[in-house]
């Protein structure tokens, strides 16, 4: 059984069923993009998965063992992680942060050779090699947040969960984000799993879209499936349109449905 | 982002200025000892640099590297640049536990008592900041729990101060409010070494988990770090480091304030690279504060600790001032 998989989920928070019997399986080579309204359980859904949080019931499994199962560094080598509110506490360089992903490999000596060298390859693949030896306190909320994202690639994992890594960037970052995102799955067999709001943006990075709503799956497919406007109007309360347009789908929001 | 100095060259700095403060301290004071005073037994200056400044001058190191090293662990791990074992209680708590001893008779009779309940006040209090800091809590709601240890600490101190049974009482709780390294025997300083020595080492192993901390605590579990191990080697540390420091020597403070937020720049700021030049940069100040004491022409000597206070809180005020300049 390859994947990425979870099976039942259950997590409750604050006397609520965050997540409630949740089953979705991931395959490596796609991206996969969770959506839903606020507070449908997709960062709680997210965090299982990266094995950062224990459920009330049910199991995420990787290639068929419990995530939880897995040494904490085994299971920071194999997947990525990244938080929704990326918080930088020191004015550390931001070649220094990218090197923090290489945590889970270093002994007591520090980076090795082989370290250094994955910090430049994630320095450059998330092109921010110009801002390497900035103090990290000092970038933009997008220019930190293409830093996290090297950051989470540094460590070369099979799997990259992240959480909203879009927020923040401006269009043609975001663009530059979904064709890095698209990249890792489809050239380098990674699978990448993102929680999104943007549905334009879900419709053009992801393979496959799964919609959360109120802790269960409301629906998990290919684009214009999962997209389809009963979907959203049960997720989000909406009206809107799917259209494949020139460039890309294009999902327009009628208006507030009822 | 300015070029930094090669970590090499900063840790030989730290330790050439660590021996040439030593080497000062042992031969300044109201007497001074020329190096021919060293090599001759039959000199009476010899007895004073082997047993009243030799003492003195290891406890400054070894006192020194303790607070630096807890205050640096502490600000690391808290990502709070205001963390220092003086600021949170830590030392208040340890000399509420050496003074408590006083009275309930043990400490007359073998100093290791008064070690071992200092040593246990200083867990007490880190154990109560990180239950009070747990996840999710602010720098705030920290700070404020440093302040309530503190006041506790203060307060407990102060009664058994005004409870005290004669004024020789009186004057050995005073000492433990105002620290000091004058008179100290070799025989305290190797009751507490070896505490200093092993809380230092529990501290230099927390390094990697405080550099994954700079992402959070999500940040640093998703990266594979086992904070509950790095929460055990802190809480244990500092203990033993700032408890077996106050016990000698009473509550020094401002050391661990002002040492990492001095070294912080050296290092690029990453939390794990500060904790061994902040070990050493400590073991300078309190050197160099001690040297300072000692020459101070007045009556009676000033104590280390009120001279710590007094020059340590102007300079931090003038930090902060800066630092919120360059944040606004």
């Amino acid at each position: 059984m390859s994947g990425l998989s979870a099976h039942g989920l259950v997590v409750r928070l604050g006397g609520r069923n965050v997540l409630d019997g949740l089953d979705a399986a991931f395959v490596p080579g796609q991206v996969t993009a969770i959506l839903g309204p606020n507070g449908a359980g997709k960062s709680t859904f997210l965090a299982c998965l990266a094995g950062l949080r224990t459920p009330r019931s049910g199991a995420v499994r990787l290639d068929g063992i419990e995530v939880l199962g897995l040494a904490p560094r085994a299971r920071a080598r194999r997947i990525g992680f990244i938080p929704q509110t990326p918080e930088v506490a020191w004015a550390i360089a931001a070649r220094t942060l990218v090197g923090l992903g290489r945590t889970p490999f270093i002994g007591a000596r520090g980076l090795a050779d082989d370290d250094h060298a994955a910090v430049e390859r994630a320095l450059a693949t998330a092109g921010v090699v110009d801002l390497a030896d900035r103090d990290v306190t000092t970038l933009s909320g997008g220019e930190r947040a293409r830093v996290l994202i090297a950051r989470a690639l540094a460590g070369e994992p099979e799997w990259l969960l992240a959480d909203e890594p879009m927020a923040g960037l401006d269009p043609g970052h975001q663009l530059d984000a979904c064709e890095l995102f698209r990249g890792l799955a489809r050239d380098q067999g990674r699978g990448v799993v993102v929680t999104l709001h943007d549905l334009s943006l879900a419709a053009r990075i992801a393979d496959r879209i799964v919609v959360i709503a109120e802790g269960r799956i409301l629906a998990d497919g290919p684009p214009p499936v999962a997209l389809a406007p009963g979907v959203l109007a049960r997720a989000y309360g909406v009206e809107a349109r799917y259209s494949q347009g020139a460039h890309g789908p294009v999902i327009e929001i009628v208006g507030r449905g009822r | 982002m300015k070029r930094l100095p090669p970590r090499p060259l900063v840790l030989a700095g730290l330790l050439v200025l660590v021996v040439a403060l030593s080497l000062l301290s042992l031969m300044a004071g109201k007497v001074w000892t020329p190096f021919s005073a060293w090599i001759d037994q039959a000199d009476p200056r010899w007895t004073i640099i082997f047993e009243l400044r030799l003492p003195r001058t290891i406890l400054a190191v070894a006192v020194g590297a303790a607070l630096g090293l807890s205050g640096a662990a502490m600000q690391g791990y808290t990502r709070n640049p205001l963390a220092d074992p003086g600021a949170l209680g830590v030392s208040a708590l340890a000399a509420l536990g050496a003074v408590l001893t006083l009275y309930l008779g043990g400490g007359a009779q073998a100093t290791w008592v008064i070690a071992a309940a200092a040593m246990v006040g200083a867990l007490i209090a880190v154990i109560l900041l990180l239950a009070l800091a747990g996840s999710g809590s602010s720098v705030v709601t920290f700070v404020l729990a440093g302040v309530i240890l503190q006041t506790v600490g203060g307060a407990g101190v102060a009664l058994a101060l005004s409870l005290a049974p004669n004024p020789w009482a009186v004057n050995e709780i005073v000492n433990w409010l105002m620290g000091s390294l004058a008179d100290r025997s070799i025989a305290e300083v190797q009751l507490a070494l070896p505490f200093m020595v092993g809380g230092c080492g529990l501290l230099l192993f927390t390094g990697r988990a405080l550099d994954a901390l700079t992402l959070g605590e999500t940040g640093a579990r998703s990266l594979g770090v086992d904070l509950g191990r790095a929460r055990w080697l802190l809480a244990v540390g500092v203990a033993l480091a700032a408890g077996a420091s106050v016990a000698v020597t009473g509550v020094i403070g401002f050391v661990g304030l002002i040492v990492p937020h001095l070294l912080r720049p050296l290092v690029g700021a990453r939390p794990g690279a500060l904790l061994l030049p902040s070990a050493l940069g400590g073991a300078v100040i309190v050197l160099a504060a001690d040297v300072l004491v000692r020459l101070t022409p007045s009556a009676a000597e000033v104590k280390l600790g009120v001279a710590m206070a007094a020059l340590g809180g102007p300079f931090f005020l003038a930090l902060l001032i800066s630092m919120r300049r360059r944040l606004a």
